[in-house]
């Protein structure tokens, strides 16, 4: 059986194990009042546990965003036990409990920790969670697989005593297809597997963050050789933190680091810590990789023929649908990888039941080899399966309400918990995408727009992303009133490219006309069926849709 | 939502926080704590506010982060919210019957079946 998570020896065990006993002791002290608010809010932040609006909320990490059946199974077990029987994946592949009780956190963490699940540094001015290409080791596009990259980057953050005191949050993404599907120019630091003369590299971005300020990031060096990974990365981190602002949050990111100080200074700067870091690294990262890539090896691919998988799509409409819009390129003949959206009818974007953890899981080590991901759309990703096996997958995808077939169409909104949730929120996220996607299946216009990417934050925070939808939403308070402002044209990887606001906001209930006129609008001015909302938007600028989106003003 | 505002008659308040313990979102009464935000105390005085929200961050070791939050005066007499954010404070989520709607609910059947 392939093993995703090579990181779960007996070491790491026995680290969880000491960091889960450490963290029940602060929860106990904390109770008995050994332990202020103020004192105990780092410690807990560390572990991933936010007070929300109505409960505590208990952040945990997929790294990479890959797990296994049984890490599926125990966080549906984990959102039975303590939570109330769901869980909410991320855009930045992260799995949230919304109902957690202080007091039954240290159990919940110990349960994950016997997975080799955790919560460490979810939360905090460190180095977050690792993200990288949920096609990891499957795509047919792929130069190398990123995972054992990403894993030595998790290992090398992981409680480096030197980060744990950044100036903000840091995040790391890492790509290794020709085409970016992990955001790289949205990141902190973004990493692109690259070749240069037959010799592999990284290119590496630098400043990109969404938020209150967004930019996208910059290439800081076009090639850097694979061994240097780690040395410059550190290299980054010190400049960042050393140069990095701490008299104002909302300054403190690297991305305005790198505006304020411009490019070329940060680039010298990294550049000179370089060469001094790059002595401290004896190899033994290195040789830690090529243990890495040994087990991150592929599974044992089976004979695959397709000819049942041919003939079902034939006399099947609806598994022909999912099979045409939730299929992904695989580089062996006769697999492919398959999305399982959780944008079903009447769901809630990136929430998943604990029966459909348990479900998907039970697939997943049945018919594909035992490898799920979960994506930076909330979606999951079974990579490798046979497609003569889809027939039965979606059959039970389908039984449990998983077969939605709209990955990557205007029904799969991505959307953070918004003010349903969140104590940061100005404004809810859920009802909006909820009543957007509900508009247009009732058009039955789904196919007809074909890709769209719409994404709705609850907050200038823009944990939906909104900035990189290609519609992004973002909803404010305005004189205690829920009110959205539109962005146009944004895309997070292509051509990254940041949304533009369009005009002035609307109020909840104008929100699903003007997005109909916007979609109207598309329809009646793109050139073929094939030239997608982006395209004719690029193609024809802001004019058209901003008088589609406010008619009066036209 | 303002933070910052002065409790008066014109414009009361209600002092609310997050039990320390289970994290649900409790309102202040008679110096006590109460799940029900319609058995919460309004503050229409500044000086006896401010007495009662020092005397909540005193009680650090049952609630976290209390505060006060602009409330008026209901048809029944009890404290509502002027702000969305405490009105879903003291309803739950709009995607599932979650929080304090449920809770509600199973007290109110509860009660039925006594």
């Amino acid at each position: 059986m392939f093993d995703a998570r090579p990181q779960h020896n007996d070491q790491h065990r026995e680290y969880l194990r000491h960091r889960a006993q450490q963290f029940r002791r602060q929860v106990e002290r904390r109770l008995d009042g050994s332990l202020t608010e103020e004192e105990f809010r780092p410690l807990r932040l560390m572990n991933g546990v936010y007070l929300q609006l109505h409960s505590y909320m208990y952040r945990v990490a997929i790294p990479y965003g890959a797990f296994t059946p049984d890490q599926l199974r125990m966080l549906g077990h984990v959102a039975d036990r303590w939570d109330r029987g769901y869980g909410h994946f991320t855009t930045r592949t992260n799995i949230q409990f919304h109902w957690h009780k202080l007091v039954d956190i240290p159990d919940s963490m110990e349960a994950l920790n016997s997975v080799g699940i955790h919560s460490i540094q979810t939360s905090g001015n460190t180095i977050r969670n690792i993200n990288a290409d949920a096609f990891a080791g499957a795509a047919a596009d792929e130069l190398e697989d990123p995972r054992p990259w990403a894993e030595l980057v998790r290992r090398w953050s992981t409680d480096h005593a030197e980060f744990q005191f950044l100036p903000r949050k840091f995040k790391i993404s890492v790509s290794a297809g020709k085409q970016d599907r992990s955001a790289v120019s949205a990141y902190d630091i973004g990493l692109r597997i690259v070749e240069q003369d037959g010799v592999r590299g990284f290119q590496v971005w630098v400043g990109g963050g969404l938020g209150r300020t967004p930019h996208l990031g910059q290439v800081v060096r076009e090639f850097l050789p694979q061994a240097d990974l780690l040395p410059y990365l550190e290299a980054i981190l010190a400049v960042y933190n050393l140069t990095g602002r701490r008299d104002n949050k909302w300054k403190a990111r690297i991305k305005i680091t790198v505006a304020e100080r411009g490019l070329e200074v940060m680039r010298a700067d990294i550049e000179e810590e370089f060469l001094r870091r790059r002595q401290q690294f004896s190899g033994l990262d290195q040789e830690i990789l090529n243990g890495l890539r040994a087990q991150f090896a592929p599974p044992e691919f089976l004979d695959a023929p397709v000819e049942g998988y041919e003939a079902a799509r034939a006399a099947n409409g609806a598994f022909r649908s999912w099979t045409d819009t939730n299929l992904h390129p695989h580089r062996i003949p006769g697999y492919a990888s398959a999305i399982i959206t959780l944008k079903g009818p009447g769901e809630t974007p990136g929430d998943m039941s604990a029966d459909q953890m348990r479900l998907v899981a039970d697939l997943a080590e049945r018919l594909a080899h035992g490898d799920i991901r979960v994506n930076h759309d909330q979606n999951l990703v079974l990579p490798h399966v046979r497609k003569a096996d889809l027939t039965e997958i979606y059959a039970a995808l389908r039984e449990a309400g998983l077969a939605t077939a709209n990955a990557g169409k205007i029904t799969d909104i991505i959307a953070c918990p918004g003010m349903d949730y969140c104590t940061l929120a100005t404004a809810r996220s859920i009802p909006i995408a909820k009543d957007i996607a509900a508009h247009f299946r009732a058009r039955g216009l789904e196919d007809e727009i074909g890709e769209m990417k719409i994404r709705i934050s609850g907050c200038i925070n823009a944990c939906g992303h909104h900035h990189l939808g290609h519609i992004g939403i973002l909803g404010l308070d305005r004189a205690g009133v829920e009110n959205y402002q539109i962005t146009l044209g944004g895309d997070g990887y292509e051509t990254p490219t940041l949304g533009q606001r369009a005009g002035a906001g609307f109020p909840a209930e104008e929100v699903v006309p003007a997005i109909n006129r916007l979609v109207d609008a598309y329809l009646e001015l793109r050139e073929s069926p094939q030239e997608r909302f982006i395209d004719a938007y690029r193609r024809l600028g802001v004019a058209p849709f901003k008088a589609a989106l406010y008619p009066a003003d036209a | 939502m303002s933070k910052g505002f002065t409790p008066s008659p014109a414009t009361p308040a209600v002092i609310t926080a997050n039990d320390l313990r289970q994290g649900h979102c409790v309102w202040m009464r008679d110096g006590d704590w109460t799940a029900d935000p319609r058995e919460a105390e309004l503050f229409e005085d500044e000086a006896i506010a401010e007495l009662a929200l020092l005397d909540a961050i005193a009680q650090a070791s049952v609630v976290v982060g209390p505060y006060l939050a602009e409330a008026r005066r209901g048809p029944d007499g009890c404290p509502e919210p002027t702000h969305f954010r405490e009105a879903f404070r003291r309803r739950g989520p709009s995607n599932y019957f979650h929080g304090k709607q449920a809770e509600f609910a199973q007290t109110e059947l509860e009660a039925s079946n006594v």
